[in-house]
């Protein structure tokens, strides 16, 4: 196991050092030149000649890509061109919301998508079958900034429950961030339920037909212990699987969720610097992100081995 | 144990609801206010863009400011001299102007921040041309020594919109004008709170408790800076949609400029105020290159700008007429130096003469690059306008979307179309950033130094430093229709239509002063 693990973890540089290249290259060669966006509308050819300069952006392609992977390699992730902040600091104080959102939303959608992704498939052709299929259809189909505004009308202008955007650190008030939270986890967590309760429904039907599961219905085991013990345990795989693979749709669903919720995360951070061409800071929140989504995958992979004892690395 | 769990439970709840309205009570008034875009940048001499210079306004302080009548006023100037050569200007501060450390404004500090100032705005270069040196007299008095007489010294000094001629003190002055400044001190009204701002989240600002406002009743920038809240949070909410949800929800106070398209709604809302800041309000302009085929034959631009219509890009892009004005003054309409385009320019194209035109020059079809900008909801829809005011007028017009920040890029590329370049964009400006010649960089005329589109033209030149040295008001006037016909002859740049853009206060929300930049003092919450 933890020879698979080091090979794993090693498996990751060649992966960040191919992300390092790609997205260092889109950002030179995409139009749009930050020392023009800094220098703003009344600048002059010569002012922003003279930033360019002193951003280094005048020198060679190769020679940025050089300076900025060796700062790299040092632990050095460089300093945003805009927020006069190490890309660091900037990320560190963006964190928390991400990580709250990421955390709020695999929780709500988990805890909801899989209890009704095996009453489906237990309850195979029912009208709860047909409502967790139409359910998972709608949740594919609509666009998170549109289920976000929906929810925004109902639960924050109509009814006036919970607030309609912002955030609150957990540490300086919880109920605050707990209010703050419910709208963006629910927005988007829609997408992930659907995901995941139609591969759990499919995975557990899959395991309803197999023999041991006949046997252990005709051990005399009630419904309730065939379900979770014998039919959900080996049909999680494919579960985690899903939701493994759900992360990179989390991330990419944290970047609109936050914007319309004006949650100051990752997200948010992502668009911003790409909208200004704050190249450090998209090259770093890009590697960070390609991190998270190969170890979160690597930890699915250990975790298949708590479900099936046939897996061993 | 049932009474150990109910009183658990009630200190639970009891600390619950303390510590959501302990920060409140602590915070006493709030004022919760949303720009028009992120405060990433902290330095309003390194960057012009406008969120900047509103934080400026909110922790710097100015010399001389506009009052609501455009007239200039001192601020942190008690008095000054002039020579009777008109070339040395003497400047005495305030008493009592201290920076948020403590520490006194001196005239050391007021120096270095106007040449920093001056090594990057163009009003602060033309200046800076004229100055000979600055002698710095006591603390409080300094002396600005001319090459000659130079109209524009308080125009310059007190100039509204950006970049503004904050006074910083000279530790931070001293800074690379090419650089940003690491500190936060002023000696405004407001203090920045640096631990508390999280970029992204929320810039905070706390009333500033040993300032010293002038004793004049405030108006515009000038006056009394009396602060009447506890403190100024500058929320960041990119989305225009949630800043309306939120402000009918009463989460945030002041709007600075919600879109056009919004405002309807807000005027439906019972709690939610607008409010007409900046009465002089904005204006598009439309961009020719002049260094590259067909703009560089100046025919063709004339035959451009026969084309033109305001009307159509003002009900495009702004739609309601309460917030805009057809106006063919280049420098304003309703400032004095404001002066009407001849005939029916900008008013009713004349296709047929552009056509003319066009032949005449020898036009051969080639289609003209036309940026168009689709993430600034302002200038969307100028350039569908502009391509087919264009293309009734004879010619062809290929118009290529992209990001602001993408055109804001390629047109800084003198090269041909073929290699990146362009032909044509739009913009706008503050109307407060285009009140004379000197001040508007579309009449700059010397070529590579010039704004982008880069015209040459020696004889507009010539008409603006005449402007910079004439120190009579009513033959600047002229000098200023001079430049506008100038300007309308060799087709250096279209103006394309006056506009407002109200902002929406809460309805316990009162005092918003009329400025050209959303100002925080005076404003007061019930």
């Amino acid at each position: 196991m933890l020879d698979f693990i080091a090979r794993r973890l090693i498996a990751i540089i060649p992966v960040l050092g191919v992300v390092a290249v790609f997205v260092f290259l889109m950002l030179r060669l995409t139009p749009g030149d930050p020392a023009a966006v800094i220098a703003g509308d009344n600048a002059t050819s010569d002012q922003i000649a003279d930033i360019r300069n002193k951003l280094g952006l005048d020198e060679p392609i190769w020679t940025q890509f050089a300076i900025w992977i060796g700062n790299v390699l040092q632990g050095n992730f460089g300093e945003s061109f805009f927020f006069k902040k190490t890309v660091a600091e900037l990320i560190a104080q963006r964190v928390e919301p991400t990580l709250a959102l990421a955390i709020c939303t695999l929780v709500f959608a988990v805890s909801i998508s899989v209890p009704i992704g095996v009453m489906a498939a237990y309850r195979q052709g029912s009208l709860i079958d047909k409502a967790v299929m139409g359910f998972s259809v709608l949740g594919f189909s609509v666009p998170g900034f549109v289920i976000g505004y929906c929810l925004i009308y109902v639960f924050a202008i109509e009814l006036g429950w919970l607030p309609v955007q912002g955030y609150v650190r957990i540490g300086v008030n919880f109920w605050q961030f707990a209010e703050r939270m419910v709208l963006p986890s629910l927005t988007l967590s829609v997408g992930f339920v659907a995901l995941i309760s139609r591969i759990t429904r499919a995975s557990v039907l899959e395991v309803l037909n197999e023999d041991y599961i006949r046997t252990a219905r005709a051990k005399g085991l009630s419904n309730r212990v065939v379900l979770m013990r014998h039919a959900l345990r080996n049909a999680a795989v494919p579960i985690l699987t899903v939701i493994g693979l759900g992360i990179a749709i989390l991330i990419g669903g944290a970047v609109v969720t936050e914007s319309v919720f004006g949650l100051p995360g990752l997200g948010r951070l992502t668009v911003e610097a790409v909208l200004s061409r704050d190249f450090p800071t998209i090259q770093t929140v890009i590697l960070l992100f390609s991190v998270v989504y190969v170890v979160i995958n690597l930890l699915i992979d250990i975790s298949y081995t708590l479900f099936d004892p046939r897996i061993r690395y | 144990m049932k009474k150990v769990m109910k009183r658990t439970l009630a200190a639970m709840l009891a600390g619950a609801i303390l510590s959501s309205a302990g920060p409140a009570l602590a915070q006493g008034k709030v004022i919760k206010f949303v720009q028009n875009g992120n405060l990433t940048i902290l330095d309003p001499i390194w960057t012009t863009a406008y969120v900047t210079r509103n934080h400026g306004y909110l922790v710097y302080d100015t010399l001389f400011a506009s009052d609501e009548n455009n007239a200039i006023k001192p601020q942190m100037v008690d008095k000054y001299e002039v020579s009777a050569d008109k070339t040395v200007w003497t400047f005495t501060l305030r008493d009592g102007l201290e920076w948020h450390d403590g520490k006194p404004v001196t005239s050391e500090d007021c120096i270095a921040s106007i040449k920093r100032w001056g090594a990057r705005d163009s009003m602060g270069q033309k200046l800076m041309d004229f100055v000979k040196e600055f002698k710095e007299v006591n603390p409080k008095t300094f002396q600005m020594v001319l090459k000659e007489p130079y109209g524009l010294v308080l125009d310059s000094l007190g100039k509204p919109s950006s970049q503004v001629p904050f006074m910083m003190p000279k530790r931070v002055a001293d800074t690379d004008p090419f650089k940003q400044i690491d500190s936060q001190v002023g000696s405004g009204p407001f203090i920045y709170m640096n631990a508390e701002s999280k970029p992204g989240e929320k810039h905070v600002y706390t009333k500033n408790a040993k300032y010293k406002p002038r004793a004049e009743p405030p108006s515009g920038l000038a006056g009394g800076k009396v602060v009447k809240v506890d403190r100024v949070e500058i929320i960041e909410m990119p989305d225009p949609q949630q800043q309306v949800n939120a402000i009918a929800a009463g989460e945030i106070d002041v709007i600075e400029q919600p879109p056009h398209d919004l405002i309807p709604i807000l005027k439906k809302e019972k709690g939610v105020t607008l409010f007409n800041w900046n009465p002089l309000g904005h204006q598009f302009i439309f961009r020719m290159n002049w260094l590259q085929p067909p703009f560089n034959n100046p025919k063709i631009r004339e035959a451009a700008l026969l084309s033109i219509r305001q009307e159509d890009y003002l009900k495009a892009t702004v739609g309601e007429p309460e917030f805009y004005k057809v106006c063919t003054a280049a420098f304003i309409c309703g400032t004095p130096n404001a002066v009407d385009a001849p005939g029916d320019l900008f008013v009713k194209p004349n296709f047929e003469k552009s056509k003319a035109l066009l032949k005449e020059a020898g036009y051969d079809g080639t289609p003209i690059v036309l940026l168009q900008s689709t993430t600034l909801p302002v200038l969307t829809n100028m350039a569908p306008v502009t391509k087919a005011l264009l293309e009734q007028g004879g010619f062809k017009v290929d118009m290529q979307s992209m990001d602001w920040q993408t055109v804001v890029t390629r047109r800084t590329n003198k090269g041909p179309v073929s290699q990146g370049g362009w032909n044509l964009f739009h913009t706008f400006s503050v109307a407060a950033d285009i009140l004379n010649p000197i001040s508007t960089s579309y009449m700059v005329a010397n070529g590579d130094k010039a704004w982008f589109g880069w015209p040459t033209d020696p004889e507009m030149e010539k008409l603006r430093d005449a402007y910079a040295k004439e120190t009579d008001p009513a033959k600047n006037k002229a000098l200023a229709a001079a430049v506008q016909a100038r300007a309308l002859q060799t087709a250096q740049y279209g103006w394309v239509g006056q506009w407002y853009g109200p902002g929406a206060m809460r309805s316990n929300v009162s005092g918003w002063l009329k400025a050209p930049v959303p100002v925080m003092w005076n404003i007061e919450k019930k």
